[in-house]
């Protein structure tokens, strides 16, 4: 799939190939922590993301992995300025886009689409699924009318609904379906990135390789560019071509995601793939045996 | 807790500045008879009105007139245009009468309220539920006029059972207690309806949280868990209607009741004053009623935080 | 957990029958969209000092199973049937004055997500002296504290005499769940059910409270019934596992029988779908088609017949949790194909799975 050359290994940033589509250098954001008698003083920070640099090539999966407060979310709310970075560059097909106005981002928007942890809060439950799905085409003004339905239920089939369910809510859908919904609305505008914040941490497992595969099929058919964020590295394996693995609002290792899961070098990378359980009783109880034998 | 209080207090002076201006506002804009004419009376001669408007400082500039105003106000010298009386010194007058009867009446409500919420939420879906519902609804939509009307007809005119009306000093509790009993019923039963169903809502949602599955799963009884799982979780809705309620009536809000039961406290004076238009007389009670209001909601947050130690008095979040 | 799944687990020995035995399980729900029949028949026996794991998604009924237990599902609305019985004595027509004297007691259990299964006004050491009081009155509440103390450090929390007197908001996620275990501790029960113990924590303290877990069922003989819905973490520590969809209990069998040699197509399904990091990974997850069913309106004959791509004529007729192989009659399933069937259909491109179905 994509190039496994770029920032290869190294937590540097490296100086993206002219294929990079986004590029990320030293971002931070930090949140002020505010406090005084009568008037508020920033007394001290959290620092939820502590300086990252990473790139993602044109087509390729960037697997963003990392435990409850790594920063990984807020990382990715801040590459899509949807948080103020406190400083540092986020890079768009070579566009600087950190510090842009709302006006400015318009356009980008379009190219740039996210898709949610929580299918059950992201979609609007008073809309019908076609308008949730069809909205942005239309505030955008890319199409309207019988041309808007058309391409919604283009884009309901796509991703495994069908285009009956144009008329229907969310609450009439099951998880995985919402999900489904979720990224027909993010791939409406034909983004030339996606990210996907936990799109499958809250789904059933058997939904989850369901909603996994429709991302690959989506990629490989859209050429699509993936930020996918996850706790479970096991799913990011799968998905990326690339990892980076977050710790404390640092990239702590990058790498290609076999590598990084198969020799991994940092520390943290090492524990968090010892924690992972292993779905089989021999190798998991071989694992504890050499675990117990060790300390 | 300091800087709760620092922030909460300068707030509340903030809150009862800004009500002070809007109500000396509204009287000054809005055009009603001239206080003048008023104090001066009916037959005045125009030098009169002249002269009184020179006397009471109508002729200065509104900023002039407010802060005179707020000056008599608070230095107790205030002087209604109509009788001539000292209004701080009615208000003050007022306060124990108006505090037996909001004070008790609260005892009373309170005491209902709980125990038909709680009843209702470890009976839910059951008949003694539906019953309290429907004697709950019957309280809520009861006007306080006529149930007052209604139960002074019958207890005290019909089998004379309760004196008539008005307001006997506590120093001699007997005639003070057999005065209040039906006010503090007519203005109780409202709030005690209202206050069983709010209580009753919020149990049986506490009901639905893990914990209180934890607790049925430690083996605790049935009422160790209503008590101190459920009915403990549930009482912050029930402390922020209390607060609210609470300050309003103790700040002279209860002014159908007092005055169908001729009690002189706050509220029958902010009624006398509000249907003569007494406009130092009314903007001492709304003064007095807003900082029993703001007091109250603090006391309301200051409860919060005893009732769950995750709510930081003073945290920036708030 | 024993080295080899397969040795008998280590047992206090008291003497002849199962600590726990369930019987024909049903338990059904009135709501206002008509009846729904949450568990619909699970038999099970749990053996003193193992870890029993019941497998499933969302809807299959394990949690609702798990709760039935100890009588927590009871309400005006619900209808349970069957029996289950601790040590020989029938639960399911117990009082429920008499019930408070088996739960905590006898059979403690912790919940998913140890963020909201605490009480938030509190102290954690309250909460568990609290526990402690429900069932002996007459252990001081001095006593009862040092007790908590003791209780905190049993379970790995450092600081306990000081953490006793802390809030939950001011634990950790696991540090909470730990706390919760615990709780469940104080009286010395025989059985633990954890439900989804770990699903909401972080992989890292996941394992940690997993090899708490695991360690209190070694050292304490403490019997667990683990309900999850991740096979890594069945694999990790169960003895025995049955798979539930749609209410019914599809394949019983060893952690051996269920990972190397899975009868039934959701069981092939639920480990193909895994992402694995100690395999090269595939091409393409093999994945189960459809969601799963609303029990509202469960398909006839077989539940998982709609999403199967072996499906015949036969699943129309529901299967009984039977033995189907000869060799091994403590291995059950509800699946129609023959044992020869199932070898060649479970193995999608070199490992178990469920094949893609046609069109």
């Amino acid at each position: 799939m994509g190039s496994d050359v770029s920032g290869a290994t190294s937590t540097e940033a490296t100086t993206a190939p002219s294929g990079a589509l986004l590029e990320v250098t030293d971002l931070v954001k930090h949140f002020p922590i505010k406090s005084g008698l009568l008037f508020d003083r920033e007394v001290d920070q959290v620092r939820a993301v502590d300086g990252i640099s990473f790139s993602v090539d044109k087509g390729e999966t960037l697997g963003l992995v990392g435990e409850s407060g790594s920063g990984k979310s807020t990382a990715c709310r801040a590459v899509l300025q949807l948080l103020k970075p406190t400083s540092g560059s986020v890079k768009f097909e070579g566009q600087e886009i950190a510090g842009l106005g709302r006006r400015e981002l318009r356009p980008l928007r379009r190219e740039m689409q996210m898709i949610f942890q929580d299918p059950y809060a992201s979609l609007n439950p008073r809309k019908r699924v076609g308008q949730i799905v069809g909205d942005q085409l239309k505030i955008q003004k890319v199409a309207s009318g019988g041309e808007l339905r058309k391409r919604v239920e283009g884009l309901l089939d796509r991703v495994g609904l069908s285009p009956e369910h144009y008329n229907r809510f969310p609450h009439e859908f099951s998880g995985g379906q919402r999900q489904r919904i979720g990224i027909a609305r993010a791939l409406a505008l034909e983004p030339k990135l996606v990210i996907c914040d936990e799109p499958v941490s809250a789904l059933d497992v058997s939904i989850q390789a369901q909603i996994v595969n429709l991302l690959d099929d989506l990629q490989d058919e859209l050429r699509l560019t993936y930020v996918f964020v996850a706790h479970d590295i096991g799913v990011v394996r799968h998905i990326s071509d690339r990892i980076a693995v977050m710790n404390q609002g640092k990239i702590v290792e990058t790498g290609p995601a076999d590598q990084v899961c198969e020799h991994p070098r940092d520390a943290y990378t090492k524990k968090l793939l010892a924690a992972v359980p292993i779905a089989d009783p021999r190798e998991s109880a071989a694992r504890r045996a050499e675990r117990t034998a060790a300390g | 807790m300091l800087r709760f209080l620092v922030r909460r207090v300068l707030g509340a002076i903030a809150v009862l500045f800004a009500i002070s201006v809007l109500v000396f506002l509204i009287f000054n804009v809005v055009p009603a008879t001239n206080p003048a004419q008023r104090i001066a009376g009916k037959n005045a001669t125009p030098q009169l009105i002249k002269n009184v408007e020179k006397e009471w400082g109508f002729d200065k500039s509104l900023p002039e007139q407010y802060w005179t105003q707020m000056k008599l106000i608070f230095t107790g010298e205030v002087k209604s245009y109509n009788a001539h009386i000292n209004v701080d010194e009615r208000i003050v007058e007022g306060i124990p009468a108006t505090a037996s009867l909001c004070i008790g009446a609260a005892i009373i409500w309170l005491a209902f309220g709980f125990l038909f919420g709680y009843l209702s939420a470890v009976r839910s879906g059951g008949w003694l539920d539906r019953g309290l519902t429907v004697l709950a609804l019957i309280g809520i939509s009861m006007p306080v006029f006529w149930l007052a009307s209604i139960l002074l007809y019958y207890f005290t005119y019909k089998i004379e059972l309760f004196p008539p009306s008005g307001y006997e000093p506590l120093s001699d509790p007997g005639k003070w207690f057999s005065h209040l009993i039906l006010p503090w019923i007519s203005l109780a039963v409202l709030f005690a309806g209202f206050y069983s169903r709010v209580l009753r809502s919020s149990m049986l949602d506490v009901m639905n949280e893990d914990y209180v599955r934890t607790a049925r799963a430690k083996g605790l009884s049935q009422r160790r868990v209503m008590v101190k799982h459920v009915l403990r979780n549930s009482l912050i809705p029930v402390i922020t209607l209390f607060g609210l309620d609470f300050g309003v009536l103790i700040g002279g809000g209860a002014i159908v009741t007092e005055s169908l039961f001729n009690i002189e406290g706050v509220g029958l004076f902010t009624a006398e004053a509000l249907k003569q238009q007494d406009f130092p007389s009314i903007m001492a009670v709304t003064l007095f009623g807003a900082f029993f209001i703001v007091l109250f909601n603090i006391l309301v947050d200051i409860g919060y935080a005893y009732l769950d130690p995750r709510i930081r008095l003073g945290a920036s979040a708030a | 957990m024993s080295a080899t799944p397969e040795t008998a687990p280590v047992s206090p020995g008291t003497g002849g029958g199962p600590l726990l035995e369930v019987d024909g399980l049903r338990v059904g729900f009135a709501t206002e969209d008509g009846r729904v029949q949450a568990v619909d028949g699970v038999d099970f026996q749990l053996e003193p000092g193992e870890v029993l794991a019941i497998v499933g998604e969302s809807g299959s009924g394990k949690s609702v199973t798990a709760q039935t237990l100890i009588g927590l599902t009871r309400s005006p609305n619900s209808h349970i049937e069957g029996s289950v019985k601790l040590n020989g004595e029938e639960l399911t027509t117990l009082s429920e004055a008499q019930l408070q004297k088996v739960r905590g007691r006898q059979i403690a259990m912790i919940f998913q997500d140890p963020m909201t299964s605490m009480n938030p006004v509190y102290t954690v050491g309250r909460q568990i002296i609290e526990a402690i009081r429900a069932h002996d009155s007459k252990v001081g509440k001095r006593d009862a504290h040092r007790q908590a103390i003791e209780l905190l450090e049993a379970v790995g929390i450092p600081d306990a005499d000081r953490r006793v007197d802390a809030y939950p908001h001011e634990f950790s996620g696991g540090m909470r769940q730990r706390a919760m275990i615990a709780m469940g501790l104080a009286l010395e029960p025989s059985i633990l059910i954890a439900d989804e113990p770990t699903t909401a924590l972080d992989v890292t303290i996941q394992a940690q409270i997993l090899d708490l877990i695991q360690d209190l069922n070694r050292s304490r003989g403490l019997a667990t019934i683990l309900i999850t819905h991740d096979l890594g973490v069945v694999a990790e520590v169960a003895d025995r596992v049955l798979v539930m969809y749609g209410g019914k209990v599809v394949e019983r069998g060893t952690l051996t029988d269920i990972f190397y040699d899975p009868q039934h197509p959701y069981t092939w399904g639920l480990l193909g779908s895994l992402t694995r990091l100690d395999q090269p990974r595939p091409h393409r997850l093999p994945q189960i088609s459809g969601a799963p069913p609303s029990l509202l309106n469960l398909p006839s004959g077989c539940a998982f017949r709609p999403r199967c791509p072996h499906e015949f004529g036969k699943c129309k007729e529901v299967p009984g949790l039977e033995a189907r192989l000869p060799e091994d009659p403590n291995h059950r399933d509800r699946c129609w194909l023959t044992a020869e069937q199932k070898r060649r259909l479970r193995e999608v491109e070199g490992r178990i799975g469920l094949e893609e179905p046609r069109g």
